[in-house]
């Protein structure tokens, strides 16, 4: 067999994404525009489902494709099933939303959403596969230009088009930064590809400053990507803009998929640069951590908090990933699934309430007495609040357990102390939301929109996110074992 | 049978039953009570089964049950040593009772109500059945949600200030913890109670682990000066909450000193008790002195709690076994006592709707079964003989008096104090005349709040005149703890009113502990 056809088959569900979304533009474009979207959105669903299954039987171990360019491996495994759930989630989410007229009637029933997010999961699982830094870019532009078209989805709105046009504008310089980035380490390592950078670093006995110059500038651009601070800047603003079920889908699978990239590409620098990329993964995690806690205090809209919870919790993830082991990373992985569990299901309780104007639900002063009026969506959403602030035995406490209990075996105590203080702070304003439910008395009453899809994805992620869902710890611990076994070849 | 998992597991399946209920709102609201009140009796019983079938003469953990559902990260490991024996009994005790103060005072919302109530029994009872460091942390926290929603629910004027102030404190304090039970766990090895229990950790880090445990312990116990949530949340709190606030969450933080702070740091525990006395000192006296000029009842109640309190600390860190059995009949004691307190404020307040002590007056005269109600727990939280807050401070103080005299000293004029203000609470509720009109117009106590009290009345009289039925389970357990902190050296600060030049080593007077009762 030629190699090229050995080398897809090992990228199978890239391969499948491609023609999916290839034929997804089709079906859109020839099925009556009444059906399209429906049509186009099952298709698309199928299709992430099939490219999930083919991951299922996918061989064990390492396979190297396409001349050393793309891995396959239990790590990026793990991280396609992740992300394709995610993503499949958000297109169902967002159905509903898609079918009303919408805020403008410019968004209502374009096909395009689906396809839209076939192409950006598409380049998520470039992203996780990526051996080499030109596929990394690749897959990172990929994944990243079909979010701007998102973010401005609702092109008549202000707020929207601003949101994408802000998006674009900061996402392109962070893109050049990351580029300049692997252009350094092409020049002072001699290569691109992220195994053999890895060998070559790991015999160097002086630490480059150049090399370290070019790990601060991709770490610049992938920070820019997973909204950690202070590359944060854009997160509030877009959240707010975008719509809601695109604001869901910007803070769970791309998150995920960064979160992956970043694993990967640092731990391609061993050794002596080691010590350096963790000082700088410490100083973001800090940072985010904190800011993400502080500034949410003072949020009123719901859609900015989420944010700033997501910054707030990229940071405790990347907790994981400063002792640079193998159980670090682990609870990484394991943090990001609970993390996307919890933040799509805040999404969809917010999603699915409605103001009795017909407008989707924005200040969180609406939510009041939520607990009288839709006493099912306040308990889900409560669980969420409470799992978000880790508190136990919600299952939101267990992976900011496994990250501390990752940084703590290496020495890390102050970073643990730090990152607890800072959820204190982040179960205040989680505690304002709950308060704001219970305790108030109802202003607005809300409508549910009454989806039985997205009523049954809440239900699934409150059910996950309860301590019914602690019944999930120990698959899930080995499942993040084993893909993160993968990154540390013996 | 797996007794203990029973025991966590029933009430949290009663309350989905309970907050799922089919009906309208009254129909829910009664199901919800007999369900509620069930449940809790059914509990009570199993607590009953548990001490009848318990072996007095073993420290080790009983009842034991292992199933490593949740590794690697914990086990669902249960197993009760007397100490947790007992504290689980208190639980159950008051439980049903707090179902039954909330009969009728509570109208709103009454299936959530007793939701909360249940499942904050379920994590109670966990919290003292937990085998496990991590299962323990995981109930002790658990507990914040239910009270956090029924002080800022059910709660009085300022219950959303109460609840926060509550919820992050205590967060505040634990997770310092959980940061020294992660390092300790990966020192060990094992996350299980036992085996930390007999770990013998470096001098220097047990400094740390003390100092991040009583973070959390002293916020839960609470200690002067990081009390101040606990008469807010009291005050705020619906009068059931007061009673399992006061009666079995504030254990938790004496609970958790003897459980982890004395045997696992032994050494730390020996040095640190300079800074325990001392706080314990000031907690005494201070707090006893809030109390005298509190206007609120429950107030007064609450900085009552905040001193004796300081007992259990005090008694705990006199490291011999009179100290420590008198902390833990304080413990049990206080939990009956201050409990039943609360729920007499609870029969006025129902009446009058407020807690200033200056619109009551009289009440001997127009109720007199409540006065004479009032007057025995009055009586019982001075520490009259033949209640069980006699037991508890007198065997606090003999055991404190081989540590330190001084702490001694301080710690009984606090028993002055405290019949000071508790005597004047009552001279200003019961003696005199009515304030008003509707003061004098209230009716005696009904037969329910009768049922309700005379329990509460009957373990106190029983724990006064005879607790060797409560002491006797919990010495081997306490004799374990005592072993563990035999010939450690005290600090050597001046904590001796004597001033002897050579202060001795620890040694465990056990002889003596057996001569006074």
């Amino acid at each position: 067999m030629h190699p090229i056809f050995a080398s897809i088959a090992i990228a199978g569900p890239e391969t499948i994404l491609t023609l999916g979304s290839l034929a997804a533009l089709m079906l859109g474009s020839f099925t009556p525009r009444h059906r399209a979207l429906a049509v186009t959105s099952l298709f698309a669903v199928a299709i992430m489902a099939v490219a999930g299954f083919s991951l299922l039987d996918a061989p064990a171990g390492r396979s190297i494709a396409f001349d050393g360019l793309y891995v396959a491996d239990d790590f990026s495994a793990f991280l396609k099933l992740l992300i394709l759930a995610a993503a499949a989630a958000s297109v169902l989410l967002a159905l509903p939303w898609l079918q009303e007229s919408g805020p403008d009637g410019v968004a209502a029933g374009r096909f395009e959403y689906p396809v839209l997010l076939l192409l950006a999961a598409l380049g998520m699982a470039m992203m996780v596969s990526a051996n080499d830094l030109l596929t990394l870019y690749v897959g990172l532009e990929l994944a990243a230009l079909p979010s701007y078209v998102l973010a401005a989805f609702s092109r008549r709105d202000d707020r929207s088009a601003e949101a994408g046009l802000k998006y674009f504008v900061l996402g392109a310089l962070a893109s050049g930064i990351l580029l300049y980035g692997v252009t350094l380490i092409y020049g002072f390592a001699g290569s691109t590809q992220l195994d053999v950078i890895a060998g070559l670093v790991s015999v160097q006995s002086e630490r480059s400053l150049g090399l370290l110059f070019g790990i601060v500038f991709i770490l610049a651009g992938l920070a820019f990507k997973v909204s950690a601070v202070p590359f944060h800047m854009w997160t509030p603003d877009v959240y707010e803009g975008a719509p809601t079920p695109v604001a869901a889908f910007f803070s769970a699978a791309p998150k995920a998929a960064a979160l992956g990239l970043m694993a990967r590409v640092l731990l391609a620098f061993p050794g002596a640069v080691a010590a350096d990329w963790q000082q700088i993964i410490l100083f973001i995690a800090i940072a985010s951590m904190v800011l993400g806690a502080v500034a949410a205090v003072a949020q009123s809209n719901l859609k900015r908090l989420l944010a700033y919870s997501s910054i707030a919790n990229i940071g405790f993830a990347l907790v994981g990933l400063a002792p640079g082991t193998a159980a670090g990373i682990s609870a990484l992985l394991f943090y990001i699934t609970v993390y996307v569990a919890m933040t799509l299901g805040s999404f969809l309780v917010v999603l699915q309430l409605r103001r009795p104007d017909g407008a989707t639900v924005e200040a969180m002063a609406d939510l009041a007495g939520l607990s009288k009026t839709q006493p099912r969506l306040a308990a889900a959403l409560a669980i969420f609040m409470f799992s978000l602030a880790g508190i136990p035995p919600l299952l939101g406490f267990w992976p900011k357990f496994a990250v501390f209990q990752a940084a703590i075996a290496s020495g890390l105590i102050g970073l643990a102390i730090i990152g607890f203080i800072a959820s204190v702070v982040a179960a205040f304003y989680y505690l304002r939301l709950i308060k704001i439910m219970y305790f108030d008395e109802p202003a607005v009453p809300l409508a549910s929109e009454g989806s039985p899809v997205n009523g049954a994805m809440i239900a699934a992620c409150a059910l996950f996110c309860s301590p019914i869902g602690m019944l999930a710890l120990s698959p899930l611990a080995v499942a993040t074992a084993k893909a993160a076994a993968s990154l540390f070849p013996a | 049978m797996p007794v203990l998992s029973l025991m966590i597991l029933l009430p949290v399946v009663a309350a989905l039953v309970v907050a799922t209920l089919p009906g309208g709102e009254q129909e829910r609201a009664g199901r919800a009570r007999v369900v509620a009140l069930a449940t809790t009796l059914v509990e009570f019983a199993a607590g009953i089964w548990l001490w009848l079938n318990f072996d007095s003469a073993s420290a080790a953990f009983q009842f034991a049950e292992q199933l490593d559902l949740f590794a690697p990260y914990f086990g669902w490991s249960l197993g009760i040593d007397g100490i947790a024996l007992m504290l689980i009994m208190l639980s159950v005790f008051l439980m049903p009772l707090c179902v039954l103060a909330s009969w009728e005072a509570v109208r709103k919302r009454v299936p959530e109500y007793m939701a909360a109530f249940l499942l904050m029994e379920s994590l109670m009872i966990g919290t003292f059945a937990a085998r496990d460091i991590f299962l323990f942390y995981l109930f002790f926290e658990g507990g914040l949600i239910p009270m956090f929603l029924i002080i800022g629910i059910w709660g009085g004027a300022r219950r959303i200030y109460a609840s926060y102030k509550f919820f992050l404190y205590t967060l505040l304090g634990s997770v310092l913890m959980l940061v020294a039970m992660l390092w300790m766990v990966g020192v060990a090895g094992s996350s299980d109670i036992g085996v930390l229990s007999r770990q013998d950790f470096p001098a220097e880090a047990q400094f740390w682990l003390f100092l991040a445990f009583f973070a959390s312990f002293a916020v839960k116990m609470p200690m002067w000066p990081v009390h101040t949530w606990l008469p807010d949340a009291h005050v705020e709190a619906p009068t059931a909450g007061s009673v399992i606030l006061a009666g079995v969450l504030l254990k938790l933080g004496g609970y958790g000193f003897v459980r982890f702070s004395l045997p696992m740091f032994p050494d730390a525990s020996a040095q640190l008790i300079w800074l325990v006395f001392a706080l314990s000192m000031v907690a005494v006296v201070y707090t006893s002195l809030v109390a005298l000029v509190q206007h609120d009842m429950k107030k007064l109640i609450a900085y009552s709690s905040v001193a004796h309190m300081a007992f259990v600390t005090g008694g705990l860190f006199a490291l011999n076994t009179q100290g420590i059995e008198g902390a833990m009949v304080m413990m049990l004691s206080h939990g009956l006592v201050s409990g039943a307190l609360f729920l007499c404020v609870g029969v006025i307040y129902d009446r009058l709707h407020t807690r200033e002590i200056g619109r009551y007056g009289g009440l001997a005269d127009t109720m007199p079964k409540y006065a004479l109600v009032l007057l025995f727990f009055t009586m019982a939280s001075v520490g009259l003989p033949a209640t069980s807050g006699f037991v508890a401070e007198f065997l606090v103080l003999l055991g404190l008096y081989q540590t330190s005299t001084w702490a001694t000293f301080v710690l009984t004029t606090g028993i002055i104090l405290g019949a000071g203000y508790m005597l004047w609470l009552y001279a200003r509720v019961a003696y005199g005349k009515a304030a008003g009109a509707d003061t004098g117009a209230m009716p005696d106590l009904s037969a329910r709040e009768i049922a309700i009290l005379a329990p509460i009345i009957l373990a106190t009289l029983w724990m006064g005149i005879y607790p060797k039925s409560f002491q006797q389970p919990m010495k081997p357990a306490i004799a374990a703890v005592v072993a563990r902190l035999d010939g450690r050296e005290l600090a050597t600060v001046p904590t001796d009113m004597t001033l002897s030049p050579a202060l001795p080593a620890l040694a465990a007077p056990a002889n003596a502990a057996e001569s006074h009762h």
